[in-house]
């Protein structure tokens, strides 16, 4: 049984990483009052930077290029985003609609320049990925060490502390008063004082940055290349563990282990007796029949941020 | 002075024109001719009738997803599950055509019936749970997407065949082919394009003509008001649903009967439903809008495939799709811009 847990958590935290920054990334959005269905893009667009910088700058960089490659993917991300921001806060676009084109522009633009830089659809795999680690010491802690610190990705520490670090910004900080203030009612904001686009901007900059980051850690750890099909779905994924963790980013952080934990089950589970004889197509569905369950069953309504969605525009009613 | 419908034509103009200058810049900047690449992608259509019948044929599901999105739209639902709709309605519809002997005016209608059926089945269960429970229909749709990807891989690879990775060709009485047409062009044209314009004609008298259409279409506006006066909100959003469903299972009857006449396993989504959210963006989610956004959609993405004989990755295209979609949902600018102009006419 224990082993079974030792390949499973670790397992759960790689999957779930990219999924936790890029949630993190849409709860900002949102609570700012900005739907971002173009975290998928964003997320493209930070594994087509990031595995670009990596092959280019590995042999000058040598070890510290996979982090190096993470920053650009989040600069990458924060100026993709910037297309979202405009178009919705400055040009009050259909926030849906142009969510849907930062999807499309951000595939069509990392393939197209993939073709310019490599000459093919496709990148070789980086020689310079994330490795896992063992954390020092806390290795040797005997049950708890192989679970939590053996083998493992940094990038999962730093995801988990990042959930933390982005609930006491929203919720004990007046910068995170601010961004649900302009969320939830954009005109009592303003009358207070409060610079509505502003705050709406820095929302959407923080989730390009950290979509970029979710799709910069899961080409440095999971795909380790790029192409037209690395990033399928998992920023769909990242909307779901937004609104399944009900716009808090420490639900999304909870929804987005789940999904990582129901993901490595599907691969890990033909190793497990109790679930070696079950036909694979049911451990397949499972993350997603399960969280059905959950928001039917338990979790229930989920209301978004008021005023998300809605097109701000100064002196209307 | 531009009325507010004038500007529903002339936006989405607009956009497609800038669409397609921007490409032209930046393959400029790239150092591709943008006269050849363009040349090039009008050639790949109109150059031989065996292209124009693929483009018919590209175009048939695009009608339809369109139509299911801009169905669902306009009661206030975002249906981005249509993706998973035509991928159970593509084996439903070859499920029975390969399954069953019938004549063929029994038959394919049956096929049809079925993919109908399995898209809105589909589409009910977000819908439902959207109504009863308020859970979020976009999560729900988007996990819908993903079971219906593994469900219908397994059921391909273990009830339609015997592990097999492609399904046998539809029977030939279920087949929406035509002797005449394959022989007129060369190519798979088929007769789904009838059905499609048929359905948009069906979305059409819905809305416009019907109580039912009306009241899907005050849900839209405002649910309390709808409420208010005496509509059933949660029924209408569960029938909005399934009819949009519906729609989006027969656009995977066009593939699964048509373009393909088989169905087969995938790793990834077809794309036909996220496009249709494009189209029905494009199209201002009329069911008019929705064939025109839909007959270009199709004709840039055929067409895009003879670019590389110019030398231009046809990447170039999905991004001009994405500005023009880009410039439509930022209507507000180019109607300000426009305005601006004729101000300045004036003076």
């Amino acid at each position: 049984m224990l082993d079974i847990l030792y390949s499973i958590i670790p397992q759960t935290l790689f999957f779930a990483a990219p999924l936790i920054f890029t949630a993190l990334g849409g709860v900002y959005s949102e609570r700012s009052g900005v739907i971002n269905i173009g975290l998928e893009g964003l997320m493209v667009i930070g594994a087509f930077s990031s595995v670009t910088f990596n092959i280019l700058y590995a042999d000058a960089l040598g070890t510290a290029t996979p982090w190096i490659s993470l920053l650009v993917a989040i600069v990458a991300g924060i100026l993709f985003s910037l297309i979202h921001a405009v178009a919705t806060i400055t040009f009050r676009a259909d926030q849906t609609v142009t969510g849907v084109a930062i999807n499309m522009l951000a595939l069509g633009f990392g393939v197209f320049m993939i073709k310019q830089i490599f000459g093919k659809g496709q990148t070789d795999f980086i020689s310079q990925p994330i490795y896992t680690t063992n954390v020092p010491f806390l290795v040797d802690i005997p049950v708890i060490g192989q679970m939590f610190f053996k083998n493992m990705y940094l990038t999962s520490y730093i995801a988990i502390a990042l959930s933390f670090v982005a609930w006491y910004v929203l919720f004990k900080t007046p910068f995170g008063l601010r961004i649900r203030a302009v969320g939830e009612h954009p005109m009592a904001a303003d009358t207070n004082g409060i610079k509505v686009y502003t705050t709406r901007y820095i929302g959407v900059i923080i989730s390009g940055a950290l979509a970029g980051l979710g799709g910069a850690v899961f080409a440095m750890t999971i795909s380790q290349n790029f192409s037209i099909s690395t990033i399928a779905g998992q920023g769909f994924m990242a909307i779901a563990a937004v609104i399944f963790g009900k716009w808090n980013p420490l639900g999304a952080m909870g929804a987005a282990l789940f999904f990582g934990f129901a993901q490595s089950l599907s691969v890990v589970g033909s190793s497990i007796p109790l679930l070696e004889n079950v036909p694979q197509v049911y451990l397949l569905i499972a993350p997603y029949v399960l969280t059905i369950l959950a928001l039917a069953g338990f979790i229930g309504r989920s209301v978004a941020p008021k005023a998300s969605g809605v097109p701000y525009v100064k002196g209307s009613r | 002075m531009f009325s507010s419908t004038k500007f529903n034509f002339i936006i989405p103009i607009i956009s497609v024109i800038l669409g397609l200058v921007a490409g032209a810049i930046i393959m400029l900047i790239f150092g591709y001719n943008p006269i050849l690449g363009y040349q090039a992608l009008w050639n790949g259509v109109f150059d031989s009738p065996f292209f124009m019948s693929e483009t018919v044929n590209r175009i048939t599901p695009y009608i339809l997803t369109g139509l299911a999105i801009a169905f669902a739209f306009r009661t206030g639902l975002f249906n981005i599950g249509a993706e998973g709709q035509v991928l159970v309605g593509w084996v439903a519809a070859v499920w029975v055509g390969t399954a069953i002997d019938a004549p063929a005016f029994i038959h394919l209608p049956l096929a049809l019936l079925a993919a109908a059926a399995a898209g809105a089945l589909w589409a009910f269960i977000p819908g439902i749970l959207k109504a009863k429970l308020g859970v979020h229909e976009v999560i729900v749709s988007i996990m819908m997407n993903y079971i219906a990807l593994h469900i219908t891989n397994y059921l391909i690879r273990s009830v339609l065949t015997d592990n097999q990775e492609t399904t046998e060709p539809v029977k030939q009485t279920a087949s929406l082919t035509n002797d005449f047409l394959i022989g007129l062009t060369g190519s798979r044209l088929h007769l789904g394009f009838i059905v499609a314009l048929l359905m948009v004609l069906v979305m059409w008298v819905i809305l416009e003509r019907t109580k039912l259409g009306y009241e899907l279409k005050a849900v839209g506006y405002n649910q309390h008001a709808s409420n208010y006066a005496g509509m059933k909100v949660e029924r209408n959003i569960v029938i909005s649903m399934l009819i949009s469903g519906l729609f989006a299972g027969l656009a995977g009857a066009m593939q699964g009967l048509g373009s393909f006449g088989n169905a087969f396993t995938n790793t990834a989504f077809s794309n036909l439903g996220f496009d249709g959210i494009a189209v029905a963006l494009l199209g201002g989610n009329n069911p008019f809008g929705v064939v025109l956004s839909a007959s270009l959609f199709g004709f840039l993405k055929v067409g895009s495939l003879n670019m590389s004989t110019a030398g231009v990755p046809n990447e170039i295209i999905e991004i001009v799709i994405a500005l023009i979609i880009l410039f439509v949902a930022s209507g507000f600018i180019i109607r300000w811009a426009l305005l601006q102009l004729k101000k300045g006419e004036k003076k």
